[in-house]
């Protein structure tokens, strides 16, 4: 239902911008599962946007509107190249696990403080998160030109890391790397706590019922806060994998906008693990198959968001109109 | 002195035009997430509509109109299909960003090549029009909240609707009109950025003035007066940034650009939410039977 839903508003923004529906959707497939090239980049775009995805998922879950992603991604990028400036010497596999522990540690800091301003001070997670999105971006600029310059002080970006240090890469052509795998399996590790542990019960609670939760003395508070730090957290080791896995260095354009892009992928994925992790591929071919579109139109990148927005408002649209309609009458 | 109140005030005004506008909708009962993405939208309308036509004027009218559309759009899914108002102002903002960058680069190119437009022009020495009419908004935005039987009702259509409800008012209808001056004057001030201030666009212009706004009304306490206040500060920390890195005084440049933000969060650290929230702020109402 969905999937026909957002194929149709593809076709329909097609459409509204002036790109033949036919040749674009064929370019945009090209791009993206045409080769092995384009499947590489399909599932390389999509694990920033899934890990992203997750993160949105626990907080929203939880009744926490993180709409931090970027700052969280971006943040886990700098905690991420704070570490492996201090630690290269390491042999790779402890490297990279310091690296993408480093990256979860930022990402939950920034996290946690935006929690800790709902919970404790009453500050919505919603303004808050997007003010440090912003902070955050110009904390990055400031590492990029000051102490995390490259060794040359040329450019506003890190060091670039040795190929040694990198995540693995299978086929040496195309940027398909292990993050993907580890994304894949933080998707399975989050189903399996939201659906079977206590803490993902207790998450699901307060967020779904918070009268149901305060009833039972369940401490809201303090689950919203584990939420928010994991939310964090997994924002924070999509911008360490990406770090990574793919640019070995962080500058001013370190992040696409996962962060931000990330939020409509949960929605869409219907805060669903097995979900996002539709949703982020779906996306993530859009992304790269829209790069093919880019080449001939220069309006391919933002396009996408557009997609995603009408997306979301036609979902959000259909719920409400559906629910709307009980099927027993009230009186 | 004049010319740095002029200037204050000039800064301060695209946040405290938005803010104004949000005082209200949020009296009624709706938080806009959304106001990021109308303030975009139509700055970058007034920016084509200023161009193609010459006017400014023409621009300012039609900057409005666009972003009272999205206000219709985002007044349509909070307020008729009761859907959850941060969703539908997270979708609003991200359609704007998407929508904005792509017609600026299919117009424009991305060749960021520096667009100028015919600005709005200086009624006398150092009024602008926008800061003018906010100053003027700030009297007649606080006499018909807190003065009038509707700023009565509407003020408690984001308290506890039912009672609007039984006192014969339909808080929806209360609500949709708090939507649409909250767009009106988004619009105001996406138009003062593009046609007052810089007189030219670029893709994501607004960076996050929309959500300062968001926060300047929590810190202002709901209250015309002190939203004004608020956005001052914020205008002037917005100020600082041209007069101290003038200054060379050996901070960092992204220190002053992150200051506003910084600046608002802390504010809110400090003063918190409170209980001057309106009791009813981002929940639907249903029509009761």
């Amino acid at each position: 239902m969905t999937a026909v839903g957002l194929l149709a508003v593809l076709v329909i923004t097609l459409v509204v911008f002036g790109i033949d529906p036919q040749r674009g959707l064929s370019l945009i497939i090209e791009g993206a599962f045409g080769n092995r090239f384009g499947l590489a980049r399909t599932f390389v775009r999509a694990t920033p946007l899934l890990l992203c995805g997750l993160g949105m998922t626990l907080a929203w879950k939880s009744g926490m509107y993180n709409i931090g992603g970027e700052g969280q991604y971006v943040a886990g990028g700098i905690a991420g190249a704070v570490v492996a400036r201090s630690l290269s010497a390491l042999v790779p596999s402890v490297f990279q696990t310091a690296v993408l522990v480093g990256s979860m540690a930022g990402g939950m800091a920034l996290a946690l403080f935006a929690g800790w301003l709902q919970v404790k001070r009453g500050v919505q997670c919603v303004i808050s998160t997007i003010l440090l999105n912003f902070v955050v971006l110009q904390a990055l600029a400031w590492c990029v030109r000051g102490p995390l310059q490259e060794s040359k002080h040329e450019l506003p970006l890190s060091d670039k890391l040795p190929d040694t240090l990198m995540l693995a890469r299978f086929d040496h052509q195309t940027d398909f790397h292990a993050g993907v795998f580890v994304a894949l399996g933080v998707a399975l590790g989050t189903w399996v706590y939201l659906t079977f542990s206590r803490g993902g019960f207790l998450l699901k609670l307060v967020g779904e019922n918070p009268l149901v939760a305060r009833a039972n003395r369940i401490p809201a508070a303090r689950i919203q806060m584990t939420a928010m730090a994991l939310s964090g957290a997994l924002c924070g080791l999509g911008g360490g994998v990406d770090y990574l896995g793919i640019t070995g260095q962080i500058g001013d354009g370190f992040s696409q906008n996962w962060g931000f892009l990330a939020i409509p992928v949960a929605l869409l994925g219907g805060l669903n693990p097995f979900g996002v992790v539709g949703s982020s591929l779906y996306f993530g071919a859009l992304m790269a198959g829209g790069e093919g579109l880019a080449r001939f139109n220069t309006t391919g990148s933002t396009l996408v968001s557009v997609i995603q927005a009408v997306a979301v408002l036609g979902f959000v649209a259909f719920s409400q109109l559906r629910m709307r309609r009980p099927a027993v009458p009230h009186d | 002195m004049i010319d740095a109140v002029v200037n204050l005030l000039r800064f301060a005004a695209p946040v405290g035009l938005a803010a104004t506008g949000e005082t209200v909708g949020q009296k009624a009962g709706v938080i806009n997430i959304g106001l990021e993405g109308m303030m975009l939208v139509s700055s970058y309308a007034g920016v084509v509509a200023s161009q193609s036509s010459g006017s400014p004027w023409f621009g300012l009218l039609v900057a409005v109109m666009a972003s009272v559309v999205l206000a219709v759009v985002q007044g349509f899914f909070t307020i008729s299909l009761q859907a959850d108002q941060v969703v539908a102002g997270t979708a609003i903002n991200l359609f704007a960003l998407g929508l904005t960058g792509t017609l600026y680069r299919a117009r424009f190119g991305a060749s960021g090549q520096l667009l100028s437009v015919p600005k709005i022009p200086r009624l006398g020495p150092g009024f602008d029009a926008l800061p003018l009419f906010w100053i003027a908004s700030l009297v007649v935005v606080s006499w018909a909240l807190y003065r009038t039987k509707w700023g009565l009702a509407l003020r408690a259509s984001g308290e506890f609707p039912p009672a609007v409800e039984a006192a014969g008012y339909s808080p929806n209808a209360l609500r949709w009109q708090a939507v649409l001056i909250g767009g009106l004057f988004a619009g105001l001030a996406g138009a003062h950025l593009a046609l007052g201030i810089s007189g030219s666009f670029a893709e994501n212009m607004t960076v996050g003035r929309g959500f300062v706004a968001l926060a300047m009304v929590t810190f202002g306490r709901w209250k015309p007066v002190w939203v004004f206040a608020a956005s001052l500060l914020i205008g002037y920390a917005d100020s600082l940034q041209f007069e101290l890195q003038a200054l060379n005084i050996g901070l960092p440049p992204q220190f002053f650009i992150a200051l506003p933000y910084a600046l608002a969060l802390a504010v809110l650290v400090f003063v918190g939410k409170g209980t001057a929230v309106p009791a009813a702020l981002g929940q639907p109402y249903r029509r009761q039977r």
